[in-house]
């Protein structure tokens, strides 16, 4: 077989075809001949290689990888020349990349490590053979014809991997008490209803890299013995829902869903179920009512799911990442997924960055990374480099962490530790000008809002927490408050029905534990030290700053504004309205609150 | 999104089309109301009626669902709909702006639409498109990144 130093491969698509691409093929032969090339450089034909409507006629260089575009036959001589004889690669030639910005997953920064996103952005989520370019398919493949379903509980067991979807509960654990149940029918199902407002990271997994979701169901259906399949994704997310359809149907005809699988005689098909809007649905057993047609309220564990589930039958309920997880897991074993994390927390994670944090999106972290590393390392650190006050993790059942713990390697214990949870991976990072009052509250109205209202201690307690809170706010907290805010908490946490309703008050707990003294400012000195709640902030005009220019009287929606031109104004305090527009107007930056 | 078909008659057929795609069957349930919702605009009293029998849910069930989830509506709603993303990230971005700016250029309640029937105002949970927030979902068309004094010219884009 002849050897060659570099392939040339180029473009035959019908575009590229059209735009010469035949002759292009010729002049490269010819040039290469030309200078003595023809044994060390081989020309072949494939098929699309970039965007055709962007990048035709182009062709590739192997081994190199270079991608020179929008060629015409009067550069093949210099193409040639430069880059075959001379090594030079030639830059005005190479294809001009799309410059997209992807406001949600940027280049990996150094201290990440990408699993559940390695092809997100990458390989074309509509080809499925741009999955299996990417060894995709082959995890399934070892799992049905070298493992038994036992060894592949085994291996999932060893790597450590726990539930991405919050609780954390070990994956293998999980399957196997499905499998050992002694029923026929059993169901797997993918909770792709990402709970966390902020984490969008199935989302993203789902619509860039959807084989990886269906490979890793697959692979959990043969570990369990389940034939059928379900992913329950949510109604606000309808291009995931499409893409994945299209992926499925793909995989059916390549025969990776539908009977006998690979040829083996193993079954099972998969189907996309979708919510309407409705938070609680991420809760499995609400989640499970859902599926069934039902209103998705949850209802009391025991039974689990994996003993009494979809229609009555064992099923085994992971989330997308966990799913994603498993094709990496089977293929490049167990040891080095859990060479990866902490001793209890192995492998990595993907988090959303939300907030006033510089770099906001997706990453994906080894656990046992800390706090800082997370938020200033590779968030970039605060927005307007203002100060960090604190970082509230796992959604809206999540608490908020202070500075005082930005050293904290991030593992399911350790968020738990000081009060908070994993989650699905939500962080919201909030800055120094932020009132821990003001966000408590704000998270209380989504739980309040969101509750089912199936359990009295969720719906209304809630709803209390709420009150008080929107009290505080307005200046009028009473003394007491921190007290029956911190009864009331521990008794939802108690008496709760579910995850939603036994996390809903954690905000609150947590920022009364670590920014008390905001709630007594805001009850006893009927302050707001961050300057945030109207009801206790005042506008004043700054005496020697302000020019009289007249410009903050005249947007002033209430006229509470006076003032001669040229001379200090002044605001009347029971006319305002805090609207804060005569400081957004004010040239001269005479506006302040106290 | 939401061309109100005039008559019983188009109601009718959104129902029965949405049943063929989705079998009768009790499971597809949440679908099927889904595809009505979207072709209708909300679910009227008639199409629920029809689902039920095609159906066979009992029409007290039917009510449990379709006003336990957000997207379905058994009021009508307006020729636009609004979902604002009332979710933390988008909150923390200055959501509270835009949707008080909302509130005032429509000058309509949440979950209500204004008496000319062109919109109709309504708060979603977290749309998954953090990263730009805040953001607002007029129909189909995604706006990330509003800022307060965007609002009127956005709005003023829908007829």
């Amino acid at each position: 077989m002849a050897f060659y130093r570099s392939h040339i491969l180029v473009s035959v698509d019908p575009k590229c075809l059209k735009k010469g691409a035949h002759e292009i093929l010729d002049a490269l032969q010819d040039e290469l001949v030309a200078n003595g090339l023809v044994d060390e450089v081989q020309v072949l034909e494939t098929s699309r290689i970039g965007d055709p409507d962007l990048h035709a006629p182009d062709l590739m260089v192997y081994p190199d990888g270079v991608h020179y575009a929008n060629l015409s036959v009067d550069d093949i001589p210099f193409l040639v020349e430069e880059h075959f004889l001379k090594g030079r690669i030639v830059e005005k030639l190479k294809a001009r990349e799309r410059l997209v910005s992807d406001e949600e997953l940027s280049a990996p920064k150094s201290k990440e490590v990408r699993v559940v996103l390695r092809n997100c952005g990458k390989i074309d989520p509509n080809n499925i053979e741009e999955y299996i370019a990417e060894d995709g398919y082959m995890a399934l493949a070892k799992a049905l014809t070298e493992m038994t379903p036992e060894t592949v509980i085994d291996t999932v067991m060893q790597s450590g991997l726990r539930g991405r979807g919050g609780a954390g509960f070990l994956t293998a654990q999980k399957w196997k008490l499905t499998r050992q149940v002694p029923e026929k029918i059993k169901y797997v199902g993918c909770n792709a209803d990402e709970g966390d407002p902020g984490a969008f990271m199935n989302r993203r997994v789902l619509e860039s890299d959807p084989h990886a979701v269906v490979e890793g169901m697959t692979i959990a259906a043969y570990a369990i013995g389940a034939s059928r399949g379900y992913i329950y994704c949510r109604a606000e997310y309808p291009l995931a829902v499409k893409t994945l359809n299209i992926a499925i149907m793909q995989a059916r005809e390549f025969g990776f869903l539908g009977k006998n699988i690979m040829g083996t005689d193993f079954s099972f098909d998969l189907e996309v179920r979708m919510g309407a809007g409705a938070f609680v649905c991420g809760e499995e057993t609400a989640l499970m009512s859902s599926i069934e047609g039902k209103r998705g309220e949850p209802r009391p564990r025991p039974p689990f799911p994996s003993v009494k589930g979809l229609w009555g039958k064992p099923t085994n309920i992971n989330n997308v990442e966990t799913y994603a997880n498993v094709p990496q897991i089977i293929l490049r074993g167990p040891q080095w997924y859990a060479s990866m994390g902490t001793e209890k927390s192995k492998g990595t994670k993907t988090f959303a960055m939300a907030g006033d944090v510089k770099n906001t999106g997706l990453i994906e972290v080894p656990f046992g990374i800390t706090l800082r590393e997370i938020v200033y390392d590779i968030g970039g650190g605060i927005k307007d480099d203002k100060g960090f006050k604190a970082i509230q993790t796992g959604g809206p059942m999540g608490g908020f962490i202070p500075a005082e713990y930005l050293d904290l390697p991030v593992d399911y214990e350790a968020l738990a530790s000081v009060g908070s949870i994993m989650g699905s991976g939500g962080m919201i990072v909030v800055d120094d000008e932020t009132c821990m009052v003001d966000m408590a509250r704000f998270f209380m109205e989504f739980t309040q809002d969101e509750s089912c209202g199936k359990c009295v201690p969720c719906r209304v307690g809630t709803r209390r927490l709420l009150e008080i809170l929107t009290r505080i706010c307005e200046g009028k907290g009473q003394d007491g408050d921190i007290e029956r805010l911190e009864e009331l908490s521990e008794e939802i946490r108690a008496a709760s029905l579910c995850g939603l309703g036994q996390g809903a008050p954690n905000p609150v707990i947590t920022a009364l534990k670590y920014f008390r003294q905001e709630y007594e400012a805001h009850i006893y000195e009927k302050r707001c030290p961050a300057k945030v709640c109207r009801a206790l902030i005042t506008y004043e005009i700054i005496d020697g700053v302000c020019t009289g220019c007249t410009v903050c009287a005249r947007n002033c929606p209430v006229n509470a504004i006076s003032g001669e031109r040229r001379q200090t104004h002044i605001i009347d305090p029971d006319t305002c309205i805090r609207c804060g527009i005569c400081m957004q107007v004010c040239n001269f930056n005479a506006i302040r609150i106290n | 999104m939401t061309n109100h078909p005039s008559n019983g008659k188009a109601v009718l057929e959104a129902v029965r089309t949405a049943i063929d795609k989705h079998g009768n069957n009790r499971e597809e349930l949440i679908p099927i109301l889904n595809d009505i919702n979207h072709t209708v605009g909300y679910l009227p009293k008639e199409a629920l009626e029809e689902v039920s029998r095609l159906v066979k849910v009992p029409k007290s069930q039917l009510f449990a669902v379709t006003t336990f989830y957000r997207m379905l509506s058994t009021r009508p709603r307006g020729r636009h709909v609004i979902q604002f993303c009332e979710s933390a990230p988008c909150h923390v971005a200055g959501g509270r702006k835009v949707w008080e700016t909302l509130l005032d250029e429509l000058k309509v309640n949440p979950e209500e639409t204004t008496p000319d029937g062109k919109w109709t105002l309504i708060t979603v949970s977290c749309l998954g498109i953090c990263g730009v927030g805040p953001v607002i979902v007029i129909d189909d068309d995604i706006y990330g990144n509003v800022a307060p004094e965007q609002v009127h010219d956005i709005l003023a884009k829908y007829d």
